[in-house]
């Protein structure tokens, strides 16, 4: 599983990484690194999403690196990138925190919230494969009631992994859906609610609050409810992905993050200035759009593939 | 959604202005601002040098430096690179050929492709009156043929029916021949969104792409994209030929680097942006436009269509009399909160104006936002007719009565009241200068109902003529120059100036 998990994400992440690479190439053979060059591996983390601020303090790192070793021999592009994949592993480590790890309630909570197209109702079909496998009924709630066949999208989900699925009107009350989910797990004795939410951006305050209301009408059932309040958040997203994570953790206090479209060019980069900022636990990566195409966030591996290494 | 580019430009902008003269280093230092301004907004790396290059290139010229105002200069040079970016004018679609002319939509997965289809069909069978076919040839993404089946349905344009176990290409030839048959003007085919690496989906694309033959090849993308975009857009192009790219989710806060680096890498123009959640949310693009919003030049073109296309004549000509006759009555102040909910609400009109970013920042943070003007609104239904022409009927016990029926207090319904009489003295005064001062006012009378006290520190809810200097300034001083003698059709206005 973990290689898979590698292979894919060193695929999607290969275009990012050559990248990196590259800029790292420039500098291989030289014993002293000038500031071009070094511009020039800031410009490229830029290139990856990194943000300027996170890249600039790498690029540092790596400068000062280069001046220690100088003393002895000559950089190799290895020692480039193993610095690059050490200093973003640093960031990355304290964040990577499983999502299936403790449950103390029954039925526990989990809701998904995000921008429009991020890849919600996805990721709940995959938590759902997930519980399936670890022998856990689940109820999705189809709170998206917005949304043209969002209802019948999260069907099919729920159709393949024999998850149940509780669902309202077109333009209902996506809390009442989300409350009705909870009662229903406690009357079936359920394990898991996965509550899948309507998408909207973040700067749109009604649709903040009805987020906000969710989470109140639900803890009226249980006060810890939801327990885990994870955003789902686009692979390709640039530095607007600090505004959303702030937005939606001051309106519903996060809990954690998945990190969805990881499986193409796009670099996901912008996950190291998030983790260095917010501090918020990364559960799993999107890699697919298959069943079981949600892994695990794994720090380590993450850092190597953006870095252009092979995992250890 | 340029806003926080527009501030930071603005800052950097606010040191070259002031200076009399501009040394090489002084713009460089400012370009290095812009760059990284233009970094975090999500511009592509190689644009954002490109930008850099060109706007150094002419703005250490001899031009700039013999120039009285070098730092305006500069300004204007940023404007024109900018426009020369975004490239220029609107650009229409090419459909108008032999129906049925084919769109095919392109996209990676969640970028609004489904969506924008329904947009798309809504817009050109409303605005360009074309007979318009939908046809789903998603057949991975559970639900998306019905999605697009129900969008159909709200647009009130026809659909494929779907057939199950049917390829995307056998689709796309069923629906050529269907819209054919049924004399179809334009027929629009969502694809599946794929990523780029995905070989097999990629030649998939590719097939359609060459048995539609579409005459309008359109990306649709995110606004809030990194870096990426360049990569999505590169690849696309390189295996499919787009002809133009729609810009989705550009109502967000995402400070719009994409809008800014598709066009360059493409060489397509941007030829719409999602602006809302609701089928009727999709405009076209106006790159000089996008130009004025960074640089804090507001978007007054847009306004004033908008306006226009909200306000009927009637309706306009008619407050116009009222006004100058000084008979401005609560019938008049809901009809115009009216009108300014259908322009987009305070904030869709506000993002337009020039100068105003501060303005809407400080709204925000003082919680000031649409919700105020509901209740205004509130208030007056919950006058009688009487007291709606004759303010004077209004002693305690009505107001109280009043302040029940809409939800709110007393002092609001007497903050709404002194706002009408101040508005109706001043709607005398300016009604014969028309335009979009009585506009203004009127905007400014709403502003200050807010209910924070921190923004509105003095009690007259009317904005009053040290408020309209506030505002002057933050427009840069020249308000009345911008907008002298151009008023806004609908308000009394002949017709909208271009500003060009």
């Amino acid at each position: 599983m973990a290689l898979n998990w590698f292979k894919k994400l060193k695929n999607g992440l290969s275009k990012s990484a050559s990248k990196v690479d590259n800029a790292i190439s420039s500098i291989t053979g030289k014993k002293t690194v000038d500031k071009e060059e070094l511009d020039n591996i800031e410009d490229h983390l830029i290139l990856a999403d990194l943000g300027v601020e996170v890249a600039s303090r790498i690029t540092k790192r790596i400068k000062e690196q280069k001046f220690e070793l100088n003393e002895k021999k000559e950089i190799t592009k290895l020692d480039i990138s193993e610095t690059l994949a050490s200093e973003i592993e640093k960031i990355l480590l304290p964040c990577e925190s499983n999502i299936f790890d403790k449950f103390k309630s029954k039925p526990h909570v989990i809701l998904l919230a995000g921008v429009n197209g991020s890849g919600k109702t996805t990721t709940a079909g995959k938590i759902a494969e997930k519980f399936r496998l670890d022998n856990k009924t689940v109820v999705l709630a189809a709170a998206d009631t917005f949304r043209a066949a969002a209802v019948a999208q999260l069907k099919t989900w729920a159709d393949r992994t024999g998850a149940k699925i509780v669902s309202g009107l077109d333009g209902g009350d996506s809390a009442a859906v989300a409350y009705k989910a909870v009662e229903k797990a406690k009357n079936e004795n359920i394990d898991i609610v996965i509550i899948d939410t309507a998408g909207r951006l973040q700067n749109k305050k009604d649709l903040m609050e009805e987020l906000t209301k969710t989470c109140r009408v639900v803890s009226k059932l249980d006060p810890d409810a939801p327990h885990q309040k994870i955003v789902v958040l686009d692979g390709t997203v640039g530095q607007n992905a600090h505004s959303q994570l702030k937005i939606f953790n001051d309106s519903i206090g996060l809990t954690g993050m998945i990190i969805t479209k990881l499986d193409g060019s796009a670099k996901g980069g912008v996950v190291v200035s998030l983790a260095e900022k917010f501090k918020i636990p990364i559960h799993a990566v999107g890699v697919g759009e298959g069943l079981d195409d949600l892994q695990d966030f794994k720090a380590v591996s993450f850092s190597r593939a953006l870095a252009g290494l092979d995992e250890l | 959604m340029f806003e926080n580019l527009t501030d930071k430009l603005g800052n950097v902008f606010k040191g070259l202005t002031k200076r009399g003269s501009l040394s090489e280093s002084d713009v460089d230092s400012a370009l290095q601002e812009v760059r990284l301004a233009l970094l975090e907004a999500d511009v592509a790396l190689p644009v954002v040098k490109d930008f850099i290059t060109k706007v150094r290139d002419r703005a250490v010229g001899e031009e700039v430096l013999r120039s009285i105002t070098p730092g305006q200069q500069v300004i204007k040079i940023v404007n024109d690179v900018l426009i020369e970016i975004l490239g220029s004018g609107e650009s229409e679609l090419t459909i108008d050929h032999s129906p049925p002319a084919v769109i095919l939509l392109v996209g990676l997965q969640g970028s609004g492709k489904t969506t924008t289809a329904g947009k798309l069909a809504l817009h050109l069978k409303s605005k360009k009156r074309k007979k318009v076919m939908l046809a789903s040839l998603d057949i991975y993404r559970p639900a998306a043929r019905e999605q697009l089946r129900i969008l159909g349905e709200q647009a009130e344009v026809s659909v494929l029916p779907e057939i199950d176990g049917e390829s995307p290409a056998n689709i796309a030839k069923r629906a050529m021949a269907a819209a054919k048959i049924q004399a179809i003007d334009v027929l629009i085919l969502d694809t599946a969104g794929r990523t780029t690496l995905d070989a097999i989906m990629m030649s998939e694309a590719k097939e359609i792409f060459s048995l539609s033959k579409p005459s309008e090849t359109l990306l649709v993308a995110d606004a809030m994209t990194g870096q990426d975009a360049v990569q999505t857009a590169k690849a696309f192009s390189d295996i499919i030929k787009i002809s133009g790219v729609i810009l989705t989710r550009s109502d967000g806060d995402a400070r719009g680097g994409a809008a800014l680096s598709m066009k360059a890498v493409t060489g397509c123009p941007i030829k719409f942006v999602g602006v809302s959640e609701k089928l009727d949310g999709l405009e076209p693009f106006y790159p000089e436009r996008a130009a004025g919003r960074i640089l804090d030049m507001g978007d007054v073109v847009s306004l004033v269509e908008k306006a226009a296309e909200t306000i009927a004549e009637e309706d306009a000509a008619h407050m116009m009399k009222r006004m100058s006759q000084g008979s401005f009555d609560m019938n008049d102040m809901l009809k115009q909160i009216g009108q300014l909910k259908k322009m987009g609400g305070l904030g869709g009109i506000m993002s337009m104006l020039p100068g105003i970013g501060k303005l809407q920042k400080q709204m925000a943070a003082n919680n000031f936002n649409d919700k105020a003007i509901s209740k205004q609104e509130a208030i007056i239904y919950s006058m009688t007719k009487q007291e709606r022409i004759n303010v004077g009927l209004l002693n305690a016990s009505r107001r109280k009565r009043i302040s029940f029926g809409s939800g709110s207090s007393v002092s609001e319904v007497n903050r709404l009241v002194k706002q009408q009489q101040d508005m109706a003295r001043m709607m005398k005064k300016m009604g014969k200068m028309g335009g979009l001062k009585s506009m203004m006012s009127s905007l400014g009378g709403s502003i200050s109902s807010s209910e924070n006290p921190s923004f509105n520190k003095e009690e007259t809810p009317i904005m009053d003529a040290g408020k309209m200097a506030e505002i002057q300034k933050l427009m840069g001083g020249n308000m009345s120059n911008r907008f002298g003698g151009m008023g806004l059709p609908g308000l009394g206005g002949k017709s909208s100036k271009k500003r060009r």
